[in-house]
């Protein structure tokens, strides 16, 4: 359990850090959920945004309604509960995902650099939860952790200048999806249609800080009917709510 | 509805407004304005709220041909901009009949203008802005700087032309070329050693030219943090980072969301203004203020403001006075008590 209070640091005039620790792990970010969905509940007047981040939470609040005396007392009170990683209740997005082939061209050397059979990679990538630490570097670009060690690869040698939006990738100990098209090195696994950001979308990002994500191995033809599905507009994520996230 | 008109773009034009606020959890970076004193003095003077999208350019400025009769104002770096090859002064509201062409001009001193159309620049809200961010090709005009023949939306309906109105001189910004920042230290100062924190308060550095709105870089004295690294955590507006190189960069407005270098201190907002006019070569120097003097500055600084605005909307009666001393001419604002 975690029972150390965190550091709140000024950061200028208009935000705090609330740092629960300087490492990744499950135990530190569940403090930071926890954080956020307490600020969520308590609505602060004076408080206009807060972003989520590995291990601490950055507050930006009105310097004309509080002082950051007030503020860092009313935030030490909030975030000083303990939290059992394991407690913290979560949403779980599924997305199909189409391994290999075309859409995968990397999996096969992910296979030989892991010395596993292209199913076995497929079965650990897709057999686990991930948490999604934070989002950042590109609009809804999610920070997993809970990579299976046996999947670490890593990454290219040389960046492709444009990688697909809904390429799932994995790269070192961290693996993703990318919302849009971007130049990457990560190695290509396979594709969801899904699409992670769209901004004109009434909830623009599929996923948020504190989530988990979890990728499910589809058929092409199951690949083309979601992917139509997106382009019509009504395709419905798997998601559920009240998940907690166990670590393997 | 009507329109403006783009026929030469110029170096690097956007529509931006106040930022982009509550997706930075999604990494959505804020951008909005460089200059927020410019902005909002520039929309105070065409009659718009606050919330206004404005247009920004950069050094070239843009040449544009208004579809109808309006309103405007340019405020910011100086860049001597015509009506039909006719000077106009910034700082001032004035009239753009339909069909005249606005040439804003090339930036002489500072680094960016600013335009306010009355009733604002209408292009759509994209998760509750107007601003541009490139990178991602959110909002603005089609996520992008602006080039020849675009068609920026303005609104008709419901502008009601105002009274034209000045900023006095005493208001509008030096554009000396130097910027003397206030800065609160941390929150990863305990990266740096004392001595590199004296070296970053009493050194003198110069602008790079790589800087950008995403970071002004700095070259200097190095301040070379004890670990290269953190864990990424979020960034504000005005976190001067430093890399292992040691020069430190100052996050503006399409700063990205995280970041993974020591923060050694955070420039006060109200100063990351003159931060927009620099160019390269111009000098910084940081000056290090608590935290609780910081938010006096902020409340301050909101006094001021609301003092430009009825200054600007005529509720305080005053008169200008220009000050020559040593060869230089200082400018001054006495409000009239009776």
């Amino acid at each position: 359990m975690n029972m150390h209070r965190p550091r709140i640091l000024p950061v200028g005039e208009r935000a705090v850090l609330v740092e629960f620790g300087l490492d990744i792990s499950p135990g530190i970010q569940a403090r930071v959920s926890a954080l956020d969905q307490a600020l969520t509940a308590a609505n602060h007047p004076a408080i206009s945004e807060w972003v989520p981040t590995y291990r601490s939470l950055l507050v930006h609040y009105n310097p004309l309604m509080i002082t950051v005396g007030e503020l860092t007392y009313w935030l030490g009170d909030l975030a000083h509960q303990p939290v059992q990683a394991e407690e913290v209740l979560r949403r779980r997005v599924t997305l199909p995902v189409l391994y290999g082939g075309e859409l995968g061209p990397d999996l096969l050397f992910v296979a030989e650099y892991t010395k596993l059979h292209v199913e076995e990679v497929v079965r650990l990538h897709s057999g686990t939860d991930y948490l999604v630490y934070m989002l950042g570097f590109l609009p809804g670009f999610p920070y997993l952790g809970g990579l299976p060690p046996a999947l670490v690869t890593p990454r290219l040698s040389t960046p492709r200048t444009s990688v697909p939006a809904g390429s799932v990738g994995i790269a070192d100990r961290q693996t993703g999806v990318y919302p849009l098209n971007s130049p990457g090195g990560w190695q290509l696994v396979g594709r969801t249609p899904v699409q992670l950001y769209n901004a004109h979308r009434e909830q623009p990002f599929l996923l948020s800080p504190g989530d988990l994500l979890r990728f499910k191995s589809v058929t092409a033809d199951e690949y083309l009917e979601a992917e139509q599905q997106v382009q019509a507009g009504h395709y419905q994520p798997l998601v559920e709510e009240g998940v907690k996230y166990e670590q393997h | 509805m009507s329109s403006i008109k783009v026929i030469t773009p110029g170096l690097l034009t956007m529509v931006q407004d106040e930022g982009r606020s509550g997706f930075q959890r999604f990494g959505v970076p804020v951008a909005g304005v460089f200059d927020r004193f410019a902005a909002l003095t520039a929309n105070l003077l065409v009659g718009n709220e606050q919330s206004a999208a404005v247009l920004e350019a950069t050094f070239m400025c843009p040449t544009l041909q208004a579809e109808c009769t309006l309103q405007a104002a340019i405020t910011g770096g100086v860049s001597c901009a015509t009506l039909d090859g006719k000077s106009i002064p910034q700082w001032e509201t004035f009239t753009w009949q339909a069909g005249q062409i606005l040439n804003m001009g090339s930036v002489s001193a500072g680094a960016r203008v600013y335009l306010a159309i009355s009733g604002g620049i209408t292009v759509p809200l994209v998760m509750g802005s107007r601003s541009t961010y490139v990178r991602a090709e959110i909002g603005g005009y089609q996520g992008r700087r602006l080039q020849k023949d675009d068609l920026l939306p303005i609104k008709m309906d419901g502008v009601v032309p105002i009274e034209p109105r000045r900023l006095p001189m005493a208001f509008r910004p030096a554009l000396i070329g130097e910027h003397v920042l206030r800065v609160v230290l941390g929150p990863q100062d305990d990266y740096f050693t004392g001595e590199a924190i004296q070296s970053f308060l009493s050194g003198e550095y110069k602008v790079a030219t790589a800087s950008d709105r995403m970071g002004i870089r700095l070259q200097g004295p190095a301040v070379t943090p004890l670990n290269p690294d953190i864990v990424s955590d979020a960034i504000t507006y005005g976190s001067v980072q430093v890399p292992k190189d040691g020069q430190p960069i100052i996050m503006g407005p399409d700063r990205q969301t995280t970041g993974g270098y020591p923060k050694i201190a955070t420039v006060l907002e109200q100063d990351m203004n003159t931060l927009a006019q620099a160019k390269p070569g111009d000098l910084v120097r940081f000056v290090l203020i608590s935290v609780e003097e910081a938010q006096e500055v902020a409340s301050n600084t909101s006094n001021y403001y609301r003092g430009i605005r009825k200054i600007l909307l005529g509720e305080i009666a005053g008169r200008e006075y220009a000050i020559k001393l040593d060869g230089r001419t200082l400018y001054s604002f006495c409000e009239q008590l009776s």
